[in-house]
């Protein structure tokens, strides 16, 4: 059995020292299909940041400036895309700590939380210790489509919203963009332990949220 | 978190992720399947989070806003003029 049979394919890897020297010889098309390739990412990883969709861009759009800058200087010692979201990451922290000094900012902790409610399992000294008090929804039964309904997938946004900032990078990045946690851990430098830690809480935060909604249904 | 000879439900959704990833080792995944073999709810468990998992692959977009893709495809070329 495996979890992610469904998950998008990472795009193929562009021939990247190809593409470099393109971009290095200002190829306009070069650098039409980078922006392509990665200005989603980028909107997506700023949005996580700051206030408005108007600042994220504005993020984005310097975050491109900073690639421009630093193409002729880029030595591949890291994929390109690693390095152009460490660009959009740099970005985005700055812009929030700017913002942050004329908002308060709630900042959620990355505070241990059990990925299920302790109260849904039997307790210790019962029969049967830790075993389902009342079992989680079958999913199957659900109406065709329920879960990539528009309304569903507004919930899953939101709860990636506000999830800490390092659990929402890692679910934005391994399973909105499907990357692999090799590519992860590169470009959030984690270690596989930790970015499997941030990945488990994200994903059990965005299921409760779900069961939470078809449980009123 | 795992006594010897079995895992229980609240185990299996700590394990998850480990399950998913391929990180448990030999004996707690087979604690982990042998746990599946006589349990429904954690059946049902694994399955929400593969299916919370593919809702969240379908957020992924892939337009850009083309006022922002001609701009810096202007920021470019100027950038490129010497």
């Amino acid at each position: 059995m495996t979890l992610v049979g469904d998950v998008q394919e990472v795009a193929p890897p562009v021939d990247e020292l190809q593409l470099i020297q393109r971009l290095r010889a200002g190829d306009q098309q070069a650098f039409g299909d980078l922006i392509d390739a990665y200005y989603p990412l980028m909107l997506r990883v700023a949005l996580g940041y700051v206030r408005s969709r108007a600042v994220a861009e504005e993020v984005v759009q310097d975050a491109w400036l900073g690639v421009l800058k630093g193409i002729e200087r880029f030595e591949g010692r890291s994929s390109l895309k690693t390095w152009i979201v460490r660009i959009v990451l740099n970005r985005a922290r700055t812009e929030r700590d700017r913002e942050a000094r004329s908002i308060p900012f709630s900042s959620l902790g990355e505070d241990y939380e059990p990925a299920v409610e302790p109260d849904r399992f039997r307790p210790p000294g019962a029969p049967f210790p830790g075993h389902w008090l009342s079992y989680p929804q079958d999913w199957a039964t659900l109406p065709e489509g329920a879960l990539l309904s528009q309304e569903t997938l507004d919930l899953v946004k939101a709860a990636i919203a506000e999830l800490p900032e390092g659990q929402r990078n890692v679910i934005t990045l391994r399973d909105i963009e499907g990357w692999s946690s090799e590519e992860v851990c590169n470009a959030l430098d984690l270690s596989e332990s930790n970015q499997r830690v941030l990945l488990h809480r994200a994903r059990s935060r965005v299921r409760r949220v779900l069961e939470r909604h078809f449980e009123w249904q | 978190m795992t006594s010897r000879d079995h895992i229980s439900c609240a185990d299996v959704v700590e394990l998850v992720t480990e399950y998913a990833e391929g990180a448990l080792d030999e004996m707690q995944l087979s604690l982990f399947e042998e746990h599946l073999n006589f349990c429904d709810g954690c059946v049902w468990y694994v399955d929400q989070m593969r299916r919370t998992i593919e809702s969240t692959g379908r957020l992924r977009e892939d337009t850009v806003p083309s006022e922002a893709k001609e701009r810096l495809v202007a920021a470019f070329r100027d950038w490129r003029r010497p």
